[in-house]
């Protein structure tokens, strides 16, 4: 731990600095949250892994992240879409959730081109970046496991002291599970989970999530940023091309219809579903 | 020649659990896998003073999640200030049948649930939709009596996980799942979750169906890195009043039995069981 077979880059220091989590092929959003992060004046923008999935047109994602020469981590899209893998490996158990995970791979590695994917291989597996004198380590899932799902009720602070002891890190940055979170054991150490620019955050509100880190006078402060976009316009590419209706009703009301039940029970009471 | 068993790596102790109320049960199901009854003393019930240091270790230890399990957990009459002292450091499932749940234990488990910053997890074993199918295995009666516990978690806002096995008819096809759903939905969980498990031919269940045959083994067997951490004894140990063991189980093999303390038992373990092949075979994770 860190998992040794992914290549870690190391980025230096930042005095602020704004992480994407999952774009899902949200290019809307995307556009949205590059705006947003601009204007915080932030010196670095992050993307952290699994630029398609459950929205339309993956392509538009990932010219927009490359024209803006995002850098980037690979996420377990990446990693399966850069090896022509059968599936996304996204880590659930349940039937119902892997048949529309399947649905969401499939479309999107029919319509990612043969170039977008090559590039995905060529993303380290984590970044480490200093921040108001903290070692930050930027990782998709967990440090250990592209795949893990650090959910906010089911990481604990023991289990966080030991994650960043193995990872000789201060603060874990990641995303993967959905949902924007953080947890700080003491000043300065702790995981923040970025959420996702790629579907709402199963609360009743159609807005996507982002978060900036910063050197706040010598301390290390944390901002989880909403992201208005048109998610009408989204909710109306998403029919054309065909994708699941369930799909579009987390875009419509802000709650999750799918990937319910890897869900922690305190996360699902909050849904609708 | 004799053949060797795989080694299973212990990668990390992420999930710890407890046998908190030993192989004492009130049912006695006949699919179960460690042969749980009213009178099987194999393991005794925990404290809360058992399970202490435990958790002691646990902690320094980094563990991310609790599972309680028996028998049947809510016969200990310490198993609510077992599960607040679990709750302080991280999530927890209990797994019970239900039925002993009265109104006032859903209440005091909603308020741990709701001041704890970690998910608590009920999860709750019914085998069917309907007595018909359930009573033959789980007892006479037991259908009606464990829909009650179901209802009243449902009430206290405490929506449970719901287990079926195998041995319930139909449970893997998605008709049957659909079935299933559908029924919880009727009885008032409005976010349904269910998950099936695999049927292990240990203890009772050996009488009911069959025990394992000799080809279902993992010996001679070389795993995959990626296998044998796929596993779920890669990540979790076991604690019963008798010590640690490796998995929830095995805890009737006094093989499996791997320590005293936890910092003892993190090492490897030799898949030389017939219940191992089950879980590398069908991926069967105890966890929910």
């Amino acid at each position: 731990m860190p998992d040794l077979s992914r290549r870690t880059e190391d980025h230096g220091a930042f005095a602020r600095v704004a992480f994407l989590g999952g774009i899902y092929s949200n290019y809307l959003a995307l556009t949205e949250a590059l705006r947003v992060a601009r204007a915080r004046g932030v010196d670095a923008i992050y993307a952290l892994g699994d630029f398609g999935a459950f929205g339309p047109h993956p392509d538009r994602t990932l010219q927009i992240l490359r024209e803006a020469r995002v850098p980037a981590i690979q996420g377990n899209y990446e990693e399966s879409l850069s090896t022509d893998a059968d599936d996304c490996h996204c880590g659930y158990t349940d039937p119902r959730d892997n048949h529309f995970a399947q649905l969401s791979y499939d479309y999107t590695r029919r319509r990612t081109s043969t170039e977008h994917k090559a590039w995905m291989g060529t993303l380290p597996g984590h970044v480490r970046l200093t921040v108001a004198g903290r070692r930050v380590l930027l990782c998709h899932g967990s440090p250990r496991k592209i795949n893990e799902f650090l959910w906010e009720s089911t990481t604990p602070a023991p289990f966080i002291r030991k994650l960043l002891r193995d990872a000789e890190a201060d603060v874990v940055v990641c995303t993967h599970t959905g949902l924007h979170w953080s947890r700080f054991i003491e000043a300065g150490r702790g995981v923040v989970n970025a959420g996702v620019l790629g579907r709402p955050a199963n609360d009743g509100r159609t807005n996507v999530w982002l978060t900036v880190i910063e050197d706040h006078s010598g301390d290390l402060a944390v901002e989880h940023v909403p992201v208005d976009y048109d998610h009408e316009r989204l909710a109306c590419e998403m029919q054309e091309e065909g994708l699941p209706e369930e799909f579009v009703e987390t875009v419509l009301t802000g709650y999750w219809t799918t990937c319910l039940e890897i869900l922690p029970a305190k996360e699902r009471t909050r849904g609708r579903h | 020649m004799s053949l060797s068993a795989p080694l299973s790596p212990l990668v990390a102790l992420d999930t710890l659990w407890f046998q908190v109320a030993g192989t004492l049960c009130n049912l006695q199901c006949t699919h179960c896998f460690i042969s749980s009854s009213p009178t099987n003393h194999s393991h005794e019930m925990m404290s809360l003073a058992d399970v202490r240091p435990y958790l002691e270790e646990a902690e320094a230890l980094g563990v991310k999640e609790y599972y309680f399990t028996g028998g049947e957990p809510f016969l200990n009459r310490e198993i609510v200030e077992i599960i607040e002292a679990a709750l302080a450091l991280g999530p927890v499932s209990v797994l019970t049948n239900g039925v002993l749940i009265r109104p006032e234990t859903a209440a005091r488990l909603r308020a741990l649930a709701d001041a704890s910053p970690y998910s608590l997890d009920l999860r709750i074993s019914i085998d069917g939709a309907d007595a018909a199918t359930n009573d033959p295995i789980r007892g006479e009666g037991t259908f009606e009596r464990i829909l009650a516990g179901i209802r009243i978690l449902a009430t206290a806002g405490l929506n449970p996980v719901v287990t079926v096995t195998e041995a319930c008819e139909g449970a893997l096809s998605s008709e049957g799942r659909a079935r299933l759903l559908a029924f919880l939905r009727g009885v008032g969980l409005s976010q349904p979750r269910l998950k099936v498990m695999p049927l292990l031919r240990l203890g009772a269940e050996t009488r009911r169906s069959r025990a394992y045959a000799e080809w279902e083994s993992l010996m001679g067997r070389t795993l995959r890195p990626e296998e044998a951490e796929a596993l779920q004894c890669s990540s979790c140990r076991m604690v019963t009043s008798k010590g640690v063991y490796v998995c929830p189980i095995l805890i009737d093999f006094p093989g499996a039995r791997m320590a005293s303390t936890l910092s003892e038992a993190l090492r490897p373990f030799a898949l030389s069981y017939p219940a191992c092949f089950t879980c590398h075979e069908q991926g069967l994770s105890c966890r929910t």
